[in-house]
């Protein structure tokens, strides 16, 4: 077990990004880490696949766009199936800074935790966003961390560790839309260890939010029912050690 | 006056009934899908013919206008199969979310097959 190289995988949902998607690739394959990416393109109009591609990325290619959490399971499964130990997810449009992965994987491995998030707010990192945004932000921090007793303050970030335990359970239960501040509370009602950790983000350079303003009550009421109902769940009875 | 509505009611059911038949026999509409709608239109039919208990159960559920009371019964069974059908759909939806997963995993798999067996 000690000799056995381990496996690392990076997840990158995108949908449309051709723009971004290349020098993230590039971005993440040149850290300091052994690590292999893996590109999800989720049912692109543009040539987000084949630039993934052609920078370096395994890429599967989804037939019809099932929305951010459907790709990003999509990789779960892609991990399990290829028998990677660690993942990390980072988005396809250039907001996640690849050199902070490594402080969430030695999060994962010196706090031994399941699942670490980066976070914007941990510390000032002077991260700019509109006051809609902020107020979404603060809600999900408060219900969040009143549901499972410990306080996440970066909800909807999609810039996560996970090990092998957690990528295997999520591989079978990730919600398939705006599936980041659920996931939290999913993870944590099922014994799984969270902990953030602080990290810088770019804004925001090529394509849009996957949340316009347009869809953001959407968003709040979707999410914020799928959390409710959540808590009324049974627990999920296959999880792996 | 109220023969009419009562005549009415039993056609539309009838009709209704005859549709559904006609839509299992072409294999249109699968069974499963076809009970909800049966089970209404009989409920109506029956209770458009059998003035006594569509009077005893309009009393009962405090409706004074016996036909008022089946356009009630005959709206909740809409629902139902409304809510039926809601259902139906989200598994539809997941079952579609998982093909889909499968489907573009198996395929990144061939084309690795296919770039060993060309090497």
């Amino acid at each position: 077990m000690e000799n056995k190289k381990e496996k690392f995988l990076a997840i990158v949902p995108a949908f449309n990004e051709q723009g971004a998607i290349g020098s993230v690739v590039k971005e993440i394959l040149g850290i300091n880490l052994p690590v292999d990416v893996v590109v999800i393109d989720d049912g692109s109009k543009d040539r987000t696949g084949e630039t993934a591609y052609k920078s370096g990325a395994e890429v599967i290619k989804l037939p019809i766009n099932l929305g951010i959490g459907g790709a990003v399971q999509t990789g779960f499964k892609y991990a399990v199936i290829n028998d990677y130990d660690f993942a990390v997810q980072v988005d396809g449009d250039g907001q996640h800074i690849a050199s902070e992965i490594s402080k969430l994987v030695k999060a994962l491995k010196e706090d031994s935790a399941d699942v670490v998030i980066g976070s914007r707010f941990l510390e000032k990192q002077g991260f700019k966003s509109s006051k809609a945004r902020q107020i979404g932000i603060t809600m999900f921090k408060i219900v969040n961390s009143l549901f499972i007793r410990q306080k996440i303050t970066d909800n909807t970030s999609g810039f996560r560790a996970y090990n092998k335990r957690a990528i295997l359970f999520l591989s079978e239960n990730y919600p398939c839309d705006y599936p980041e501040p659920e996931s939290v509370v999913i993870l944590k009602k099922n014994g799984f260890k969270l902990v953030e950790v602080p990290v810088k983000m770019r804004e925001r350079e090529h394509g849009e939010s996957s949340i316009s303003s347009f869809k953001a009550v959407y968003y709040m009421v979707k999410v914020f029912l799928a959390i409710f109902v959540d808590l009324f769940k049974a627990k999920k009875d296959k999880i792996p050690e | 006056m109220q023969i009419r509505i009562q005549i009415l009611s039993f056609l539309i059911g009838a009709v209704l009934l005859a549709i559904i038949f006609q839509l299992i026999r072409k294999n249109k509409l699968l069974e499963q899908y076809a009970i909800l709608w049966i089970v209404s239109a009989v409920i109506v039919i029956v209770l458009a013919a059998w003035r006594g208990m569509l009077e005893k159960m309009s009393r009962l559920i405090g409706i004074y206008y016996p036909p008022s009371a089946l356009f009630a019964i005959a709206i909740f069974c809409g629902m139902v199969i409304a809510l039926h059908f809601s259902v139906v759909i989200s598994k539809l939806t997941n079952d579609k979310n998982k093909l889909t997963q499968e489907m573009a995993l198996l395929k990144n798999q061939v084309e690795k097959l296919q770039e060993k067996i060309g090497e």
